[in-house]
């Protein structure tokens, strides 16, 4: 099918900037790791640089530090990260259940909430007056505002809930309950900030899309003939959800990009969390892997909105088939 | 006489006032008839016929009533209205091309129109099938989504949910409009047929076409402004105009295809006058080339001839002299 072909070029070019990236910015990872160290003898400078260099892969030809990371690619090993000194496949799944648990709920939790009270608020006006001006407060709220709010009062104010980091740092990481119920404590307020700013999106979207599909001739012929509020609604709902629903697969697929600003505020130990020290620490191969993730994220994500909407959407379908024949 | 309709009005209210786009009008509908609605773009064809079924958000019923088979017809109160839409009261929309939801079938969609009005589909089913194949399409249309036909194809679709249920009066808006010559002539057909097979009693065509209400319609009514200009049998309106608007229209008219258009009329300078508010006296004043002075009062809508109304001072009077048309008492008061 067309589309595959487009999906394999598409990660073909992406993975490619990855590899790009690292070569366009300033100064050379083998440079600035070696700064990290003191070095006083130049010899022993020289020769840790070739040490280094033949370990980061950089002492070869470009199209063989080409051919080496797309081999690295396909063994799902990235090198090593040098501000942790651990493999970065290894530190990426640390931070994975992280952002997951922090953003998979939220999403769905507000892409559902969302879509109803939306839907009602579209019919509503009693109900439409509060709902449009508190969903556009959060939609418009900056997170790093918002989650900074919410960690004055809820934290530093009130101390219900610790105001940073995944987990009590004396407890051991692991299955235990003590464990578990630290980190959901430590959860609430980023789930909190996040939570709410989608929600706001996802209601004024849902209740703009519902008065649209209200006022569209479909529904103001059903009217003419009779039909029931029941019915009216229940196809403006159908219609409106369609393109939340590609909104809500595009959120979920840039899930593994974590959710940066959240995660630094509140030191969430997730995906965003770690971008943010990749940046800073200038770890170039952690960033590559981690933008392998989300590259890899993002397109799985599209397959899945294109396969869904051909199953939902039967005007989609006639495109495909339109397409393919 | 199945419909009656007395002085109704019917206003959008907006923003800026009042449009009064259905001013005052009174007519009836006979039982088998299909009533032809003329009148340039902007005239209240649309609103009229909607009022009749549906009154939408900004449209509200100013005054006037409306019977149906003797009963009055609530329809200013969309609740009550609501028992009578599609099984005495039914609309062919003028956008009937987008009338149908795009997600669902169109079988599917009728089922649910159907259920939530109390109708099983099933018992219907088989009438739905071969009304469809009456009118030329096939069956398995109802197993397509909207968005796989044509749009000729749709309208025709429409046609036949809309009078599904036998109502009383149908209201066709611009049915022929979108369509080629052959289709025109095909959807007019059709029409009578409906109204021969008794599956519709009483029928208004709306329509910038007079070509095809030369062929199907029994009576022609011409709209100007909001108002009732002329209304009389179809061979009448087309041979004997009495009102000068009616005149202009058909002067305005190529020969052969008896069609004028949306843009403004070559043979009739000027537009309608804005509804919002409308000037006082005969409306048409303003474009009328025989326009006197009595013309600045407004002309009653008056029965000059046997069937034959017109609402026009100067065609009064022309009545009234020795020797002239029927005089019309009541109007010469
Ligand atoms: N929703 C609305 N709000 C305000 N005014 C309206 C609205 N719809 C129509 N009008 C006005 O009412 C008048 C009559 O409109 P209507 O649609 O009934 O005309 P029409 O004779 O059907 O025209 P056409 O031949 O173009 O369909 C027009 O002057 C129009 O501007
Ligand atoms: S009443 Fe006067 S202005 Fe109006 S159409 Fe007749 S002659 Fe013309
Ligand atoms: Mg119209």
């Amino acid at each position: 099918m067309k589309k595959v072909v487009t999906y394999l070029v598409a990660f073909f070019v992406a993975t490619t900037v990855d590899w790009g990236i690292p070569h366009l910015m300033p100064g050379n990872p083998v440079e600035i790791y070696l700064s990290r160290f003191n070095i006083s003898s130049n010899t022993q400078y020289v020769a840790l640089q070739k040490t280094i260099s033949e370990s980061f892969g950089v002492n070869v030809p470009l199209w063989q530090q080409y051919l080496d990371f797309w081999k690295g690619v396909l063994h799902w090993n990235f090198g090593i990260s040098f501000y942790e000194t651990a493999p970065v496949t290894h530190i990426i799944a640390q931070a994975i259940p992280y952002t997951l648990a922090l953003l998979v709920p939220a999403i769905l939790l507000s892409y559902f909430l969302g879509n109803r009270i939306g839907a009602m608020a579209a019919r509503r006006k009693v109900l439409d007056n509060v709902v449009l001006p508190i969903g556009y407060v959060f939609q418009a709220a900056p997170y790093a505002w918002l989650a900074l709010l919410l960690a004055y009062v809820f934290a530093v104010r009130l101390r219900w809930f610790p105001p940073s980091l995944g987990s009590n740092p004396g407890i051991a990481v692991g299955w235990s309950w003590s464990f578990i119920l630290s980190a959901l404590h430590h959860w609430v307020l980023p789930f909190l900030s996040v939570f709410l700013v989608s929600f706001g999106g996802w209601s004024i979207g849902m209740r703009n899309l519902v008065i649209y599909e209200l006022e569209t001739d479909y529904a103001r012929y059903l009217r003419s003939l009779g039909a029931s509020q029941r019915l009216v609604r229940r196809y403006a709902y159908r219609n409106a959800v369609l393109p939340q629903l590609s909104g809500l697969a595009l959120a979920l697929g840039v899930v593994v990009g974590g959710n940066i600003v959240t995660e630094v505020v509140f030191q969430y130990p997730g995906l965003g969390h770690l971008i943010f020290l990749a940046i800073t620490n200038e770890d170039y191969f952690l960033l590559q892997g981690i933008f392998m993730f989300i590259i890899i994220g993002v397109l799985l994500a599209n397959f899945v909105i294109d396969i869904a909407y051909v199953v939902i959407d039967p005007r989609t379908r006639l495109s495909m088939t339109g397409a393919t024949a | 006489m199945s419909v009656r309709v007395e002085d109704l009005k019917i206003y959008y209210t907006t923003l800026r006032g009042e449009v009064k786009a259905v001013d005052g009008v009174t007519f009836s509908i006979g039982d088998g008839e299909i009533m032809g609605l003329a009148g340039e773009s902007g005239c209240g064809k649309s609103t009229l016929g909607n009022g009749l079924v549906f009154l939408e958000g900004r449209m509200r019923h100013a005054g006037g009533h409306v019977q149906l088979d003797g009963q009055p017809l609530p329809i200013g109160d969309s609740r009550a209205m609501e028992a009578f839409r599609l099984r005495q009261v039914s609309i062919i929309p003028q956008y009937a091309m987008s009338a149908l939801n795009p997600t669902r079938k169109i079988g599917r969609m009728t089922a649910d129109l159907l259920k939530s009005r109390g109708v099983d589909y099933r018992k219907v089913l088989e009438e739905f099938k071969r009304r469809v194949r009456l009118v030329g399409l096939p069956e398995d249309v109802l197993d397509r989504y909207p968005f796989e036909l044509s749009g000729g194809m749709r309208q025709r679709a429409t046609m036949v949910i809309s009078t599904l249920l036998n109502p009383s009066l149908l209201i066709g808006d611009e049915v022929t409009s979108a369509l080629d010559v052959s289709t025109q002539r095909a959807v007019g057909e059709m029409l009578m047929e409906f109204r021969d097979r008794g599956y519709v009693k009483s029928t208004v065509v709306i329509t910038h076409d007079l070509s095809i209400l030369a062929q199907i319609a029994d009576s022609i009514l011409v709209m100007y402004a909001g108002k009732l200009a002329e209304k009389a049998g179809t061979a009448t309106i087309v041979n004997n105009p009495l009102h000068p608007y009616t005149q202009q229209l058909l002067a305005s008219l190529p020969e052969v295809g008896l069609r004028y258009d949306e843009a403004p009329l070559l043979g009739i300078p000027g537009r309608p006058p804005s509804l919002l508010d409308p000037p006082k006296g005969c409306r048409f004043r303003e474009r009328c080339p025989f326009a006197f002075d009595k013309c600045v009062e407004e002309p009653p809508f008056v029965e000059l001839r046997p069937g034959h109304e017109v609402a026009c001072w100067k065609a009064l009077q022309e009545a009234q002299v020795p020797g002239g048309p029927m005089v019309a008492q009541e109007a010469a008061r």
